[in-house]
C-alpha cells in the first residue's frame, strides 16, 4: 500500500507552549490509524493542522503530492472531519444542515437527496432529518457529525474523538459505524477509549506531550515495550535481593520488579518475553528457596498498561 | 465563489430563524420612526432630511448587533472549526457573512420606504435627496456592518463584540461633531475619518466619488483586517 499522508518534523506552539513536537510519521491508503494520548498530548492540534484547520509553526504534511501551505482547498476536499463533539449550527434542522454541506462539497443538486438519504441509512438518523440539532441527543449529534464528514464520500476520514460522552449503546453503534467505513476509507481518529483503538485500529500512533511515543500495531507496540506478559507474585519469609538475583539469570525473563514488601510478604511482577513460558523454570528455582508461594499468577500486558507506562514515564 | 453564496445564503436564512432579526428591526424601526415623526409634524415640511440626520448613531447601535454573533458565535460554539475544514477559504467565509449583514440591513431599511410614500401624499416631497439617503444609508450599513464583523472575529463573546463594533462605529458617527477638540491641522483629516460627514454629503442627493471612495475605503480596510484576525487564529 502506497503512503497517502506523510506527516515530517511537525511543531505547533501556541505563544509559548509547545503542543506538537517534532513529531513525524506516516499513513498508508486504507489503513484505519488511531492516535492515542492523555489530555492535552497534542491529538486534537495534530489532526487540526491535518485538516488545514491550523498552520503548523513548522514542519510540513503532504497529501499524495499536496502540502497543507499551497493546496489547503484541494486537501480539504480529500478529507471529511469530524471535530470533537460535532459543533454543529444548533439552529438548524439536521436535513438543512446535510444539504447546506453538500452545496459546500459541490455535490450536484439531481444527486442531494439521494446522497443525504445513503448517509441517513449508514448513520440511522433517518428520524430526526428534521428536527433542529439543538433538540439532539449527543449520539445523534455524532451521527450528524459523522454524515457531514462523508458527504462528500472522501477519501480520508478524520474523527476527534468520536465516541467521547457517548454512552456505551451509542458507543458500539458510532464504533460499528466506523469499522464499516473503515472496509474502504483511510480513517485517522483520536481516542481515549483504548480497547477501542485495540478493536479498530491498524495501527496506533500514541502521542505524550506532542512526542509520539510509540507507533505501530498493538502487536508491535507490546513487543517494542518488552515482554507480552507479566507473572505477579507473592511470597512469604523471603527477601526480595535473594529472588531477585535467584531469578535474574534465567535468560527468558526481561525484568523483575517489586511491587510491595511487608508484612514478610514481598509482592512483585516479572515481565517475560511473550513466546517463551518460563513459569515452570520460576516455580522451580522458589521451591529451591525457604519462601512459601502466597500468590502466582500471570496477566497479558494490556495495551491499557502500556499506554499508562508510556505517557507516565514521559 | 459558489461557497461564498452557500455561505451568504446559510447565514441570511440563521437570521430569521431566532426572533433576533424581528426585534432588532422592531427596535429599529420604532426608534426612527419615533423620532421622525415626533418632529415631522412641527417642521411642515415634505421630507426626510431628519429621518436621514438621526440614520448613523442609530446605525451605530443597530448594525454591531446584528453583527456581533457572526464570526463569535461560530468560534464559541466551534462551528468554525466544521465550517473551515469543509472546501472553503476564508474570502467566502467573510464576504459570505458580510453580505448577509448587508442584506439584513437592506431588508431593515425597506419599511422605512413607506415613510416617503405617506409623507408624498401630504406634499410634494423630492424624491433626489431620499434616493441619495438610501444609497447613502446602504453605503454606510455596508461600512459599519465591515466594523461589525470585524469586531466580532476578535472574541467569542457576543456582548463584547458588540461593545467593541458599537464604540468603533460611533467613533465614526461622532468624530467629525468633535473637531472643536482638535488642532487646526487635522481637522481636515479627522472630517474625512468621520461617516457622518459623507453620509450628510450623500443623502442631499448629491453623489460625490469621495463619499463613495469612503464607505468603499472603509468596508474593504475592515473586511481585510477581519482577514488578518482569521488567519492570525491559524
Amino acid at each position: 500500500m502506497r503512503n497517502l499522508i506523510k506527516i515530517s518534523e511537525l511543531t505547533k506552539y501556541y505563544d509559548n507552549v509547545c503542543a506538537v513536537d517534532n513529531i513525524s510519521f506516516e499513513i498508508k491508503k486504507g489503513e484505519i490509524v488511531g492516535l492515542l494520548g492523555p489530555n492535552g498530548a497534542g491529538k486534537t492540534t495534530t489532526l487540526r493542522i491535518l485538516t488545514c484547520y491550523l498552520e503548523p509553526t513548522s514542519g510540513n504534511v503532504t497529501f499524495d503530492n499536496l502540502n497543507i501551505y499551497d493546496h489547503s482547498l484541494e486537501i480539504k476536499r480529500l478529507v471529511g472531519y469530524l471535530p470533537e463533539s460535532a459543533p454543529i449550527y444548533p439552529d438548524m434542522l439536521v436535513y438543512d444542515y446535510l444539504k447546506f454541506v453538500a452545496n459546500i462539497r459541490g455535490i450536484e443538486s439531481k444527486n442531494q437527496d439521494n446522497r443525504i438519504k445513503e448517509l441517513a441509512d449508514l448513520c440511522e438518523i433517518n428520524e430526526v432529518m428534521h428536527k433542529s440539532v439543538f433538540e439532539l441527543s449527543k449520539g445523534y449529534k455524532q451521527r450528524v457529525g459523522l454524515a457531514h464528514a462523508m458527504m462528500s464520500d472522501p477519501e480520508i476520514l478524520v474523527l476527534d474523538e468520536p465516541t467521547s460522552g457517548l454512552d456505551p449503546n451509542q458507543i458500539i453503534d458510532i464504533r460499528n459505524i466506523i469499522k464499516e467505513i473503515g472496509k474502504k476509507k483511510t480513517v485517522i481518529f483520536s481516542t481515549h477509549i483504548l480497547s477501542e483503538a485495540e478493536a479498530t485500529c491498524d495501527r496506533i500512533v500514541i502521542i505524550n506531550k506532542g512526542k509520539i511515543v510509540a507507533d505501530g500495531s498493538t502487536e508491535e507496540i507490546k513487543e517494542k515495550k518488552g515482554g507480552d506478559y507479566l507473572i505477579n507474585i507473592s511470597l512469604m519469609n523471603g527477601r526480595f535481593d535473594d529472588i531477585k538475583r535467584t531469578l535474574n539469570n534465567i535468560p527468558e525473563i526481561k525484568e523483575v520488579v517489586l511491587k510491595n514488601n511487608k508484612d514478610k510478604i514481598i509482592d512483585f511482577s516479572i515481565s517475560c518475553k511473550a513466546k517463551d513460558d518460563v513459569r515452570p523454570e520460576i516455580y522451580r528455582r522458589i521451591k529451591e528457596t525457604d519462601c512459601i508461594l502466597l500468590e502466582f499468577h500471570t496477566e497479558s500486558r494490556t495495551l491499557e498498561t502500556i499506554f499508562r507506562e508510556l505517557t507516565r514515564e514521559n | 465563489m459558489k461557497n461564498f453564496l452557500n455561505i451568504y445564503k446559510r447565514e441570511f436564512k440563521s437570521y430569521f430563524v431566532s426572533p433576533i432579526a424581528y426585534i432588532v428591526i422592531s427596535i429599529f424601526l420604532i426608534i426612527t420612526g419615533w423620532f421622525f415623526f415626533s418632529t415631522f409634524f412641527l417642521f411642515g415640511q415634505a421630507e426626510l432630511r431628519n429621518f436621514f440626520s438621526l440614520l448613523p448613531i442609530t446605525f451605530s447601535f443597530i448594525i454591531p448587533a446584528i453583527t456581533m454573533r457572526l464570526f463569535s458565535e461560530e468560534i464559541h460554539t466551534g462551528s468554525y472549526e466544521l465550517l473551515y475544514t469543509m472546501p472553503v477559504t476564508g474570502l467566502d467565509i467573510i464576504l459570505g457573512k458580510f453580505f448577509s449583514a448587508l442584506f439584513f440591513i437592506i431588508i431593515m431599511l425597506l419599511p422605512t420606504l413607506s415613510y416617503g410614500i405617506f409623507i408624498s401624499f401630504l406634499g410634494d416631497i423630492d424624491w433626489g435627496p431620499v434616493l441619495g439617503g438610501y444609497i447613502g444609508a446602504i453605503l454606510m450599513g455596508a461600512a459599519y456592518a465591515s466594523v461589525g464583523l470585524f469586531a466580532s472575529s476578535l472574541t467569542r463573546n457576543q456582548v463584547i463584540a458588540f461593545i467593541i463594533g458599537m464604540a468603533f462605529c460611533v467613533f465614526l458617527t461622532l468624530i467629525d461633531k468633535m473637531l472643536f477638540f482638535l488642532p487646526e491641522r487635522l481637522l481636515n483629516i479627522f472630517q474625512y475619518i468621520g461617516a457622518d460627514f459623507h453620509f450628510q454629503n450623500i443623502s442631499k442627493g448629491v453623489i460625490d466619488s469621495r463619499d463613495i471612495v469612503y464607505f468603499f475605503s472603509v468596508s474593504f480596510i475592515m473586511l481585510f483586517a477581519t482577514g488578518i484576525v482569521i488567519q492570525r487564529k491559524k
